[in-house]
C-alpha cells in the first residue's frame, strides 16, 4: 500500500541531536513559518532524490538547529557568513547540493556583503531567505526588513526612516545582478501561497541539480512570538502589512546553460612539480658550496624602473647556481612605486644570518639620491659603483673607493636605456667576482624577453670593460 | 636537487601545493599579497580553487566551508586582515576544522605601516578570537622554512583537527632565498568526520554550538586534552651555539636571523652566548628554556614588538634568572650592533 502522507525521508525520524525531552517535536514556536519551510525543503530533497549529496548550511537565529531535523550533511555557519561557507563547500564538492538557509538579520544586515557577492559570482547554490521582519531568536529586535512604524525591542517607538532607513528589499536588489538565475519572493499566508512556495523551492533546487547557478527564494514568514500575535493573526498580518512592502513575485528566472564544470584537483607527483615549474634537473653547481668564499653584502639602489631589484635577483640567483648561500631583500610597498627602489643582496659561503645589510661592502648607486642615502653606511674599505650619467656631486668618505661608470650612457649607446642594470652587473662581476660571468650569462639567456638577449650580452661586456678601465686590480670583498 | 630562488611569500604557496592544498581564499594586503598572487597563478594549474573573496571575513568563512568538506585549504593576510579573521578562526577551532592561516605581520596598531613587525604575537599565539581555544603557530625564519613549515602546517592541522598559523613578518615574506623543493605528499589523511556530500557522511555535522553548558564544557575539556597532546609532541625549536653558553638569546622570524649575526660577533668578542629560536610559538619550547635557565646566567629576548614573546620566556624560566628585552617596533628591526650591545648588557644583569 502506498503512503499518501508521511514524514519526508530527509528528516530524522527522531530528533536525537536536540537536548529537549521530546524527540519528535521541533523547537519552533506554534505558528512559526520555519516548520512549514523545513517540510517543503525536505519534500523537495526527497522528490529530487538528492538527500545523500545535500549539504545544509545552518544559520544563526531560530533555524540554528536545522541539523536537528534534516538528515543530510550539516555545516553550521557564523552570523552572516552562510553564503561564504556555502561557497567553500560547493567549490570543494562540485557534486553537492548546497542549501544555505538564512533569516533577515543574518542575510540582509550582518551578512549583506556575503549574499551580494555570492549572488554576483553566481555560486551554484540555493539560498532560502526567511523574512519575518524581526530578529526572532535574540528576542524581537529590529531587522533590516522591519516595516516602518513597526515596534520591536530596539525600535520601541516604531521604526523611523529618518533613523533606521527603510525596509531592505533583497529580491529587488539582487535581481539587478547579472549572475543569479532565479529569484522569487513567496509567502506563507495560507495553503495557496504555501503551495506556491513549495513550487519555488523545488525549482530553485532543480536549477542547482542542473548546475545552472545561483537561486534565492525569499519567504515572508510568520513570527507570532516576535510579533506578539496569535498564529492565525500573524498569517493575516503578512497579507495586511508585509506583502505591500515586499510584493511576492518572480524577480528573475533566466536559467542559462549549465555552468562550466569545476576542475578536478590534480595530485600526481610529476603533474604537480610540472605545474610548479620545477624539474628534477640538478641546478649547475648547486650542492657544491665553495669552501672559503668571502661574504659580499651589497646594497643596490636607484629609481623605480631602473631594474635594481631584478639586478639583485640575478646576482642572488647566480650565487645560488654556484652553490653559495644567498639572500635578496627588497624595499617594498609604496616606496618602490615612483620613488627609489633598493634591495639588499648577501652572497656567502656560510649560512646567512642577517639578510638586512646595514653596512654594505658594495653599494651600487644608480642615481644621486641613492648615493646620498647609502654612501655613509658603506663600511671602511668598501666600494661604491655609481652611475656617473646621473650622479654629479660626489663626496665619499676617504676610506671608501668610488667607481664612477656612466651606466645609463653606455646603455643608451647600446640602444636601450633599460639595460643600465646589466651594465652595472658587468662592472660588479668584474670588480668583485662575487659570482661568475658564465652563470650570469646563462641566466640572461633564460630571461623571458628573448629579443633583449643580444643587447643584454653587449651591456654585460661593456660594463665589464668600463670597470676594467677604471681599476686594474679586482677589489677584495670585505672579510666577515 | 630542485632548487628555486623564491620569495618567502611564494614559498608558502609552493609548500601548500606540495602539501595537497587545493583551495585558497584570500584578500589582498601588503606585505602578504604575493601569496594570493602566486596562489592565483598556481592553484588553477593543479585543478585547485583560487578565489579572491570580498573580505577577510568572507575568506576565512570560505576556508571554514572548504575545510568542512575535508579539503586541505588555506588563507593568508597581514596583521589588520588577521584581526578581521579572528572570529572565523575561533569558529574553525570550535568546530575542529583543519586549515592553515598565514600572517605576514606588518606595523600596527590600526593602519600602522607596511614595515615588518612582530606585534601579532599575542593575537596569534594567545588566540585573538573569542572562547577557549588554541592555534598551533609556526614561525619560519627563511624562505626554505616558509615552504617546509607550510607543508608541516597542513599535516599538523589534519593530525589535530585544528587551525594552524604560519606567523612571519614582512621581511621573511618579501625576502628571496634558495628553496629546495621537496616531493609532493603522496597520500592525504582520511577524514571520516568531514561532510563530503555522500551517503556515508550524511549524518556528519560540523558545528561549534553546544547549547547545554555541560556539553560545551565537555567539548572544551576535549579540546584541551588535544592541546595537551600538541604540547607534548609538537614543540619545535632550533639551537644556535648554545653548547657552552652562559647567556641565552631568544628570538623568532627575521629577528632570529639578525641575532645569528649578532651572536657570531659577540662570540668573537669572547661572550659565551647562544640562541634558542622557537619554531613553534605555540606550543612554546618552555621545557627547554626552563632547562637552560638552570645553567645560563641571563636571557635576552629580542623582538619587533614591545614585549610579547618575553612574557612566554619569563613564564618558562619561572623568574630564575634575569630576562632582558631588546625591542624595536614601527617597521624597524634591531641592528646587529644594537643586539651585540644588548648581549653585552646581559653580563651586568647577571647575578
Amino acid at each position: 500500500m502506498k503512503d499518501v502522507f508521511k514524514k519526508p525521508d530527509s528528516f530524522y525520524e527522531f530528533f536525537t541531536r536536540s537536548a529537549a525531552a521530546d524527540k519528535e517535536a521541533t523547537h519552533y514556536c506554534p505558528g512559526c513559518g520555519h516548520g512549514n519551510l523545513h517540510k517543503l525543503i525536505a519534500e523537495a530533497i526527497d522528490d529530487l532524490a538528492i538527500a545523500h549529496r545535500t549539504v545544509f548550511v545552518s544559520p544563526v537565529g531560530c533555524a540554528v538547529f536545522g541539523y536537528y531535523y534534516f538528515r543530510v550533511g550539516n555545516v553550521q555557519a557564523a552570523h552572516g557568513r552562510a553564503p561564504a561557507v556555502a561557497t567553500g563547500i560547493k567549490r570543494a564538492l562540485p557534486h553537492s547540493i548546497v542549501i544555505s538557509y538564512q533569516g533577515d538579520g543574518d542575510l540582509a544586515a550582518i551578512g549583506a556583503n556575503e549574499i551580494l557577492q555570492a549572488a554576483n559570482r553566481g555560486e551554484s547554490i540555493t539560498v532560502i531567505f526567511v523574512n519575518n521582519a524581526i530578529y526572532g531568536m535574540t528576542g524581537g529586535q529590529m531587522a533590516p526588513t522591519t516595516l516602518l512604524g513597526m515596534k520591536t525591542t530596539t525600535t520601541p517607538y516604531g521604526r523611523k526612516s529618518i533613523n533606521e532607513g527603510y525596509p531592505l528589499r533583497v529580491c529587488e536588489l539582487l535581481a539587478t545582478l547579472e549572475a543569479p538565475v532565479y529569484i522569487e519572493r513567496c509567502t506563507l499566508e495560507d495553503s495557496k501561497t504555501i503551495m506556491r512556495t513549495r513550487k519555488a523551492i523545488r525549482k530553485a533546487l532543480e536549477y542547482q541539480v542542473e548546475n545552472k547557478g545561483f537561486s534565492l527564494v525569499e519567504v515572508l514568514s510568520p513570527c507570532p512570538t516576535g510579533w506578539k500575535l496569535e498564529p492565525i493573526e500573524s498569517r493575516q498580518w503578512i497579507t495586511d502589512n508585509m506583502v505591500k512592502v515586499f510584493p511576492p513575485n518572480v524577480y528573475k528566472d533566466k536559467p542559462a546553460e549549465p555552468r562550466e564544470e569545476l576542475p578536478s584537483p590534480v595530485f600526481e607527483r610529476d603533474a604537480v612539480l610540472n605545474a610548479l615549474g620545477v624539474t628534477d634537473e640538478v641546478a649547475s653547481g648547486s650542492g657544491h658550496a665553495p669552501g672559503d668564499f668571502p661574504t659580499h653584502e651589497v646594497v643596490l639602489s636607484g629609481f623605480g624602473g631602473q631594474g635594481v631589484l631584478l639586478l639583485g635577483q640575478l646576482l642572488a640567483k647566480s650565487g645560488m647556481r654556484e652553490g653559495k648561500y644567498v639572500s635578496w631583500l627588497p624595499s617594498y610597498g609604496p616606496e618602490m612605486r615612483g620613488g627609489t627602489a633598493n634591495c639588499h643582496v648577501v652572497i656567502s659561503s656560510k649560512r646567512i644570518g642577517s639578510p638586512y645589510v646595514a653596512e654594505p661592502n658594495l653599494l651600487v648607486a644608480m642615481n644621486q639620491p641613492s648615493l646620498e642615502k647609502f654612501a655613509a653606511r658603506v663600511r671602511p674599505g668598501g666600494v661604491v659603483i655609481y652611475d656617473s650619467s646621473f650622479v654629479k656631486t660626489v663626496a665619499l668618505p676617504a676610506h671608501i673607493r668610488g667607481v664612477p661608470i656612466p651606466l645609463s650612457e653606455i646603455a643608451n649607446e647600446l640602444g636601450n636605456a633599460k639595460v643600465a642594470n646589466v651594465v652595472a652587473a658587468g662592472a660588479i662581476i668584474a670588480l668583485t667576482g662575487m659570482v661568475g660571468e658564465t652563470v650570469f650569462v646563462e641566466l640572461l639567456r633564460n630571461l623571458p624577453k628573448k629579443a633583449l638577449l643580444e643587447v643584454n650580452l653587449k651591456a654585460l661586456a661593456a660594463g665589464r670593460q668600463a670597470a676594467e678601465r677604471q681599476i686594474k686590480q679586482p677589489i677584495p670583498a670585505a672579510l666577515v | 636537487m630542485r632548487q628555486e630562488l623564491l620569495k618567502g611569500n611564494e614559498a608558502v604557496v609552493v609548500g601548500a601545493v606540495l602539501a595537497g592544498c587545493r583551495s585558497y581564499y584570500g584578500y589582498p594586503i601588503t606585505p602578504a599579497s604575493e601569496i594570493a598572487e602566486t596562489a592565483a597563478l598556481l592553484f588553477p594549474k593543479v585543478g585547485g580553487t583560487f578565489l579572491q573573496a570580498e573580505s577577510e571575513v568572507a575568506a576565512i568563512n570560505m576556508v571554514y566551508g572548504a575545510a568542512s568538506s575535508g579539503q586541505r585549504t588555506m588563507t593568508a593576510s597581514s596583521s589588520p586582515g588577521i584581526s578581521l579573521k579572528q572570529e572565523g578562526i575561533s569558529y574553525c577551532a570550535g568546530a575542529e576544522l583543519p586549515c592553515v592561516i598565514v600572517d605576514i605581520m606588518r606595523g600596527g596598531p590600526g593602519l600602522g605601516n607596511i614595515g615588518p613587525e612582530q606585534a601579532d604575537y599575542n593575537q596569534m599565539v594567545k588566540g585573538g578570537g573569542h572562547g577557549n581555544y588554541r592555534v598551533i603557530v609556526l614561525a619560519p625564519n627563511g624562505a626554505q622554512e616558509m615552504c617546509g613549515l607550510t607543508m608541516l602546517a597542513f599535516d599538523l592541522a589534519d593530525r589535530y583537527r585544528n587551525p594552524v598559523a604560519i606567523l612571519a613578518d614582512g621581511f621573511i615574506g618579501q625576502m628571496m632565498e634558495p628553496v629546495t623543493i621537496p616531493d609532493p605528499v603522496r597520500e592525504l589523511p582520511q577524514r571520516p568526520w568531514a561532510v563530503t556530500a555522500t551517503d556515508a557522511t550524511r549524518d556528519n555535522l560540523i558545528t561549534s554550538i553546544f547549547l547545554d553548558h555541560d556539553e560545551l564544557e565537555a567539548h572544551i575539556n576535549a579540546l584541551y586534552a588535544k592541546y595537551a597532546q600538541v604540547e607534548q609532541h609538537e614543540v619545535r625549536f632550533e639551537e644556535y651555539r648554545l653548547d657552552d653558553c652562559e647567556y641565552v638569546a631568544v628570538a623568532y622570524g627575521i629577528v632570529s636571523r639578525l641575532l645569528m649575526s649578532a651572536i657570531d660577533q659577540a662570540r668573537a668578542e669572547g661572550i659565551k652566548v647562544g640562541m634558542l629560536r622557537p619554531i613553534t610559538l605555540w606550543p612554546f619550547p618552555a621545557p627547554r628554556l626552563k632547562e637552560l635557565a638552570h645553567t645560563a646566567k641571563a636571557i635576552l629576548v629580542a623582538e619587533c614588538s614591545t614585549g610579547m614573546l618575553i612574557d612566554d620566556v619569563r613564564l618558562a624560566v619561572e623568574c630564575r634568572i634575569p630576562v632582558q628585552l631588546c625591542s624595536r617596533t614601527g617597521g624597524n628591526v634591531p641592528g646587529i650592533a644594537e643586539l651585540v650591545a644588548a648581549i653585552g648588557r646581559l653580563r651586568e644583569s647577571a647575578p
